[in-house]
């Protein structure tokens, strides 16, 4: 109880250092002189986002006592149910840097935004669900890195191990900035207190508890995101006099520009404002960015592999897929009104990160949180403002549990100390997730040189978990990859994909991260007119291309693992285990293929 | 050495969706009553009073069926 004063009482210091004193005191620069902030709080708002981070510690503490164990800290004691688990999958997902991103992505790029929820997500989780799970179950191993340890070898492992956690403490430094940058242009918080508040919090409540402590949060979050944005599109829908009028609206501001189909505008690169061919869309999105993420992010596959059975894991990730389609509705919509609504009632036009920084305006980012300040009074707004929190805590806390699992089990323990207690293990699992986010709260500023913060972690997904995605994918399903092959086929797509960002971003004498050079995105993304999405999504594909290639190539010319050594990691030498008698309606295959009966169907609608 | 059983997650859930709502009705009440200065968008629809609704139901709902204080099935069953 002791401690529990303590850390409400730091709270109460922190946020008085945070919140401008007072609901109705002046509106002040943000730092960096240009914008306003947009929401004035009241104090019913403060108690809303105060309870919040007191049952969020709360939990952190109560869990302590159940993580014991390597199993319990890392793995969250394997024994969560389908629902839990599926949840949590989702919101370690459902970052406030995704909504915020997407809206925004949206706003730019109209319904091609929604892609990314539906053949940018859901083939590849069912594809987890009945295809990868499996293995990653049965192998029992704690990690994605830890597949690769048995099924390539310790070079894989160690490659994959360090990728990995540079990854996550980047992406979890890019949720910092992004929050704090919220928070500072909405209520004129304080950079630098939300930054050490919010990751505080993570840090604490993730070392305490570990992913069984992420996962409670997380469900938590999953909840509160939902409840504290569903009612913007909503109110929005109403306000502009529902889904035919808004997109008669939208249509009637963009002539000649296609805002609103899913496929019909990506004929050619010239047709979409996102410069995208439907082969980059297919193929770079669908196949490689998004089986990539989905089936080897560990951050994600994480949370499934701590249910209780391999079924409850498969139906898990199925409980994620579908509330991973119905995401459109609190971020793709909320996009769109921001065309329809915003523009068209408020006058309110927004533009480019780099424009609005020069001349002071609302820039594309800005979607989510102008929307909120339209329709949310007090109240609403804490409660708007809490989901804000809570999402962009969800992503962090989801990187900082995955990068002590992975720092832990595939770095510290093979590399540093084989052969310490389960007790130290623990105790590093814990000190590494405060070392994570402080290393995350240095890092947190590189996001300022990119012009949309979804890029900046797309750029980062590309680098490492695309091409770990084709090392893992020729390992279950072909016996003759060899160690050899998985290692160079792992770093040579590390290598071109770190090699095309560079190549897109170059200039004659200088290198611009901010800036795509036409002369050379033609060569990648098969148009000069590719923006940063479709870029990515081409050198998605490229990467994983390059790194398949490369381990089929090597693996011919190299001695592979004999049969016995790759049971239960390689299809056809792994048997299912037993799990009794299921009734079919519990069948994951089953709901597998209604999930993507649902997913062609909705892209018809939508055609 | 056998553990303590848990608080299940949805109990937690329940407890603050039920004190949120409560709060966010009370205030949608009292604008109700007394109209703020500043009007927002659709501000007629009263949204925060019928959403409180929403969260304290979904509240008491969880709170009622995860109560963590009730007995354990298995305890019921050995008597």
């Amino acid at each position: 109880m002791k401690s529990l004063r303590h850390v409400w009482a730091l709270i109460l210091v922190l946020f008085a250092g945070i919140v401008p004193l007072g609901a109705e005191a002046t509106v002040p620069a943000a730092a960096g002189g240009a914008a306003s902030r947009l929401l004035t709080m009241s104090p019913i708002d403060l108690v809303i986002i105060v309870l919040y981070f007191l049952v969020v510690l709360g939990i952190g503490f109560y869990l302590k006592k159940y993580t014991s164990t390597g199993e319990d800290f890392f793995m969250a004691g394997r024994k969560m149910t389908a629902w839990i688990a599926g949840l949590s999958f989702i919101s370690a997902n459902l970052s406030s840097l995704e909504t915020m991103g997407w809206s925004a992505m949206a706003y730019q790029y109209g319904m091609l935004g929604a892609h990314a929820y539906l053949i940018g997500a859901i083939p590849a989780i069912l594809f987890l669900a009945v295809v990868m799970m499996p293995f990653y179950y049965i192998c029992k191993t704690h990690s994605v890195p830890g597949y690769l340890k048995l099924r390539f070898g310790e070079a894989s492992r160690s490659l994959a191990g360090i990728s990995f956690s540079i990854m996550t403490v980047l992406v979890c430094g890019v949720n910092m900035f992004a929050m704090a940058k919220v928070m500072q242009m909405m209520l004129g918080w304080n950079f630098d207190l939300c930054i050490w508040v919010s990751s505080i919090t993570v840090a604490v409540y993730v070392a305490l508890g570990g992913l069984l402590s992420a996962v409670f949060n997380e469900v938590l979050q999953f909840f509160l995101i939902w409840l504290g944005t569903l009612l913007i599109p909503i109110l929005g829908l109403i306000e502009a006099g529902g889904w035919s009028k808004m997109m008669a609206s939208i249509n009637a501001q963009h002539p000649g520009q296609n805002f609103t189909s899913l496929w019909a505008n990506l004929g050619s690169a010239a047709s979409n404002p996102m410069g995208m061919h439907w082969t980059g869309m297919v193929f770079g999105l669908g196949l490689a960015v998004s089986f990539g993420y989905w089936c080897t992010d560990f951050l994600q596959v994480q949370r499934v592999m701590a249910a209780k059975s391999l079924r409850s894991a498969q139906n898990g990730t199925i409980i994620g897929s579908v509330f991973k389609m119905l995401v459109p509705l609190i971020v793709t919509i909320p996009g769109l009104l921001g065309l329809a609504v915003l523009t068209q009632k408020a006058g309110i036009t927004l533009v480019p990160e780099s424009v609005a920084q020069t001349t002071g305006g609302h820039s594309y980012n800005e979607v989510l949180p102008l929307m909120m300040s339209r329709y949310l009074g007090p109240g609403l707004l804490g409660l708007g403002i809490t989901a804000m929190i809570a999402g962009f805590m969800s992503g962090m806390a989801g990187n900082v549990s995955a990068f002590a699992t992975v720092w832990t089990y595939d770095v510290y323990k093979p590399l540093l100390n084989k052969t310490a207690s389960d007790a130290h293990y623990v105790s590093m699992g814990r000190w590494s997730s405060i070392i994570g986010v402080i290393i995350a709260i240095l890092t947190a500023y590189t996001a300022k040189f990119f012009s949309n913060i979804l890029v900046y972690l797309q750029v980062l997904v590309m680098f490492f978990i695309i091409p770990l995605f084709g090392v893992v994918i020729l390992g279950m399903l072909w016996k003759r990859a060899s160690p050899a092959g998985g290692f160079w086929g792992f770093l040579s797509g590390i290598l071109s994909s770190i090699g095309m960002f560079v190549y897109v971003h170059l200039f004659p004498g200088r290198f611009d991260p901010a800036q795509l050079n036409p002369e050379h995105v033609k060569h990648i993304a098969l148009s000069p007119l590719a923006r940063d999405m479709a870029v990515n999504m081409y050198s998605a594909l490229w990467s994983l291309l390059i790194c398949m290639s490369v381990t089929v190539l090597v693996s011919l010319f190299t001695k592979p693992k004999p049969d016995a050594e790759l049971k239960d990691l390689v299809y056809g030498l792994t048997r299912l285990p037993e799990e009794g008698h299921c009734p079919w309606y519990q069948k994951p295959v089953l709901w597998a293929g209604v999930v993507m009966v649902v997913l062609i169907a909705v892209n018809v609608l939508f055609w | 050495m056998e553990k303590k059983r848990q608080i299940e997650i949805w109990f937690f859930i329940g407890g603050l969706l039920g004190i949120y709502g409560i709060l966010i009705l009370g205030t949608g009440i009292a604008h109700w009553i007394h109209p703020p200065v500043k009007q927002l968008a659709l501000s007629h629809l009263h949204s925060d009073v019928w959403w409180g609704i929403l969260l304290t139901a979904i509240g008491i709902v969880y709170c009622i069926k995860y109560w963590p204080f009730k007995e354990a099935p298995q305890a019921k069953s050995k008597r």
